[in-house]
């Protein structure tokens, strides 16, 4: 069961980065690639139904860790306050910058809540990875299973790090290319025109950035802590996730390269998909390891709840789940194709 | 230490508060929002749709605003009550999680074909959306509920041997006999505040002679609702909370009422201050033996006082429970006097014109948003000294690695934010107000 729910929780965080994640991406390109009130409200309109749901997953996923797994909730979010803080502010930022442009017709007015959405955005990637970053270099458990860290200590990676150090501001930075050109192929889809032409150009740039801080990432991270390669070796049924990677990687080089806007889309979200799941995969039975002591380090096992709790859980999980998949499935079907401007909407 | 527990509750406190003056409206004009559909498909009145598609601008921000200050609320839990988590996670993290698996997936995804979709979808579909949004909202409410009535009134857990509580029946949960009420007695308090919210605007129109056809639909229909609601909110839902309380949380009972001294008989008290230091209240106004009948059926009973319960066993702060009971239950009594009276010019077809009541209805919004919180400080303050009732005790729950310094930054974060923010938002509201209904349409 805790396996189960280990994978429950990294499928809807995966989910969340794939789909928040080209709103982050649209918000991160927003003022590259629209350069006037229509350009930007095509990059609006395009999220505008969906970043909401999208948004969805994060609590869902937030919400199904604390039920299955309450010492890895609670630990990792006292331990990670401040950060979290800011990404809740960030959030808001982001939020808001998108619901409330088009609600007064002043050019400041808009230019003020662009600029929020688009800082927003950047932000949240590079925290968003750090956060990855942290879970994948480890926290200083103590013996309770709790810790705290500062924003930063020396940016050093061992042994009292902080949130920021230079592995999680490198993964920081990952993410925010990954998300930049997921978004890209996003707005390549849904938008024509010099929106679309623009997002082309930074996908066809950003995915070499991309494979530069994977491979970067990758190697430091192995550096760091060994013992991410393990699980790879005992169960070599595994390395379908790294290959999912790297064949979303050259599927985001090559459908971008022949304009195939919506492959590449599925690149991207495939790529993320892949890398998340290898992490994850890397990482299992631990959920967040100590860098104090190894037998401080919180697993499936010493996190979770009973098991009538997580029987039961799965039951109404999977009902849910599916309701969400129709809705989603209903709601990008009805606003499928190219935007298009209109009195409705932002 | 005192002061991190201090500053724990008050960044919950606060954040929660401002949070929950955006659901309630949410929650509220959604199933307006419903009426004004149904009416525009029964009547053929185009009036009905232009008023949902006004109110569905403001809904828009409003749910917004109330989306980006709800997310740190299911945070919170774990940043700034680990403990907590911990102990009770296993069964609270279900109703927590449903929220977010069934409700906010449900009502985010209709908000926007609601937002996006009329044109699209035709009138049919668009009213659909707009019963799964009113639906996916009140799910919310009802999860949100059920953990919080969990935390009154613990029920289906059973203690592991690391002393930490995990689910053991889920419909026991889902049904924990305190949610009746008290989710009839806050979702008929959310139809309130947008009653009057509705009511206050059509009578602004009415009285400055502009959008007046509207003004009289949305004062109709905020009237008529606001004065249903009002009424449920005494009885039976609010007797039914009431009657939770004395026969489960009888500390908290007294406290609420100011029942210094246990009594037979016991009166209900109108007004009065309470003194802790004398044990007394001062200037009462009080009906006698009226808490003995509202609470046992019979005039002689005995109701216990708070000297019948140890010290360490009574709310921590009996004052602000006092007052947040009494201004709650004030502001509802007055509610029901002013729509009562709003209702029965209506019948003698005469309201629209006459201005001292419409100047009331429209004076009158802020005060139910003031009732709702005064309401739930009275069950947060009234669970006191209990964080889960009986089982865990406020102090204990706090996250003990979050110094008092970084929850006194982030509660000024908080602060700053939500301040910007609810100026941002009455700055939106009567802008759209001032626009008026078929002009705000022609936005673009």
């Amino acid at each position: 069961m805790e396996i189960l729910w280990f994978c429950v929780v990294a499928f809807m965080l995966a989910m969340y980065t794939i789909l928040d994640g080209f709103d982050l991406g649209a918000g991160i390109l927003h003022l590259f690639v629209a350069k006037n009130d229509d350009e930007r409200r095509i990059v609006l309109n395009a999220i505008g139904p969906v970043w909401d749901g999208n948004e969805v997953w994060l609590l869902a996923a937030g919400g199904t860790l604390y039920f299955a797994f309450p010492l890895l909730y609670a630990s990792s979010f006292s331990g990670f306050y401040l950060p979290l803080m800011i990404v809740l502010w960030l959030l808001m930022l982001r939020g808001l910058g998108i619901e409330l442009r088009h609600h007064l017709n002043h050019p400041m007015w808009k230019t003020f809540w662009d600029a929020l959405f688009a800082v927003g955005s950047i932000l949240l990637a590079v925290f968003l990875g750090a956060a990855l970053g942290n879970v994948a270099r480890g926290v200083p458990l103590d013996d309770h299973g709790y810790f705290f860290a500062p924003l930063w200590t020396s940016f050093t990676v061992q042994p009292e790090a902080g949130i920021l150090d230079w592995f999680t501001v490198m993964m920081g930075g990952l993410a925010l290319l990954t998300l930049a050109n997921h978004g890209a192929n996003y707005l390549a889809m849904k938008a024509d025109g010099l929106v679309q032409q623009r997002s082309r150009k930074i996908a066809s740039f950003t995915v070499w950035g991309v494979l530069l801080f994977a491979v970067a990432t990758l190697a430091a991270a192995s550096s760091i802590r060994p013992e991410i390669w393990n699980n790879y070796v005992v169960h070599p049924w595994g390395n379908i996730f790294p290959l999912l990677g790297v064949l979303g990687l050259a599927g985001m080089v090559y459908y971008n390269r022949t304009a195939q806007d919506v492959r590449a889309f599925i690149s991207s979200s495939t790529f993320i998909g892949g890398m998340l799941a290898s992490t994850a995969f890397g990482l299992f039975p631990n959920v967040l390891p100590a860098s104090t002591n190894p037998k401080y380090s919180l697993t499936v096992y010493n996190t979770s709840t009973q098991g009538y709790g997580l029987s039961v859980g799965i039951v109404w999980w999977v009902i849910g789940i599916v309701l969400a998949l129709g809705y989603f499935t209903y709601l990008f079907y009805s606003f499928r194709g190219k935007v298009k401007l209109h009195a409705e909407g932002y | 230490m005192e002061d991190a527990l201090l500053l724990h509750r008050l960044q919950f406190a606060f954040t929660v508060s401002f949070h929950y003056l955006f659901p309630q409206l949410t929650m509220g004009l959604a199933l307006l929002i419903v009426i004004m559909k149904w009416l525009a498909f029964r009547t053929g009145n185009e009036l009905y749709n232009n008023s949902a598609r006004f109110w569905a601008k403001i809904f828009a921000f409003n749910f917004a605003i109330g989306v980006v200050t709800g997310i740190p609320m299911e945070f919170q839990f774990g940043t700034n009550w680990a403990r907590f988590s911990v102990f009770a996670g296993g069964v609270i993290g279900q109703t927590l999680a449903m929220e977010g698996v069934f409700a906010f997936f449900l009502e985010s995804s209709f908000l926007g074909l609601f937002l996006f979709g009329e044109k699209k979808l035709g009138q049919r579909l668009h009213f659909f959306t707009s019963v799964m949004v009113f639906i996916g909202s009140w799910l919310s409410g009802y999860f949100i509920v059920a953990t919080n009535a969990w935390m009154q009134h613990p029920v289906a857990y059973e203690v592991g041997a690391n002393g930490n509580l995990s689910l053991s029946s889920f419909w026991g949960l889902l049904f924990n006999p305190w949610i009746g009420w008290q989710y009839t007695h806050n979702m008929i308090g959310a139809v309130v505040t947008s009653s009057f919210v509705v009511a206050a605007i059509g009578a602004f129109y009415l009285l400055v002679h502009k959008h007046e056809e509207y003004g009289k639909v949305f004062v109709r229909i905020g009237v008529l609702a606001g004065v249903v609601a009002s009424i449920l909110m005494v009885f039976p839902t609010g007797d039914g909370q009431g009657k939770n309380i004395a026969f489960n949380q009888p500390p908290t009972l007294a406290a609420m009422e100011g029942l210094f001294e246990s009594k037979e008989g016991a009166p209900l008290v109108l007004i009065g201050q309470p003194d802790m230091e004398k044990k007394r209240l001062d200037n009462p106004l009080q009906v006698p033996r009226m808490l003995s009948f509202l609470t046992y059926y019979r005039w002689g009973a005995e109701v216990k006082g708070l000297d019948a319960f140890p010290e360490k066993d009574r709310p921590t702060n009996i004052p602000l429970l006092y007052y947040s009971y009494h201004i709650m239950v004030g502001l509802g009594t007055m509610f029901i006097a002013l729509l009562l009276a709003a209702t029965y010019f209506l019948w003698k077809k005469k309201l629209y014109i006459t201005r001292p009541i419409l100047w009331m209805l429209m004076l009158a919004f802020p005060f139910p948003y003031i009732a709702n919180t005064a309401g739930w400080m009275t069950a947060e303050l009234g669970r006191q000294p209990w964080l889960v009732y009986a089982l865990m005790r406020t102090p204990d729950g706090t996250s003990t690695m979050v110094s008092a310094g970084n929850t006194l930054f982030t509660l000024l974060g908080f602060g700053g934010m939500y301040f910007l923010v609810g100026v941002l938002f009455l700055f939106l509201v009567a802008k759209t107000v001032n626009q008026g209904p078929v002009a705000a349409l022609k936005d673009h």
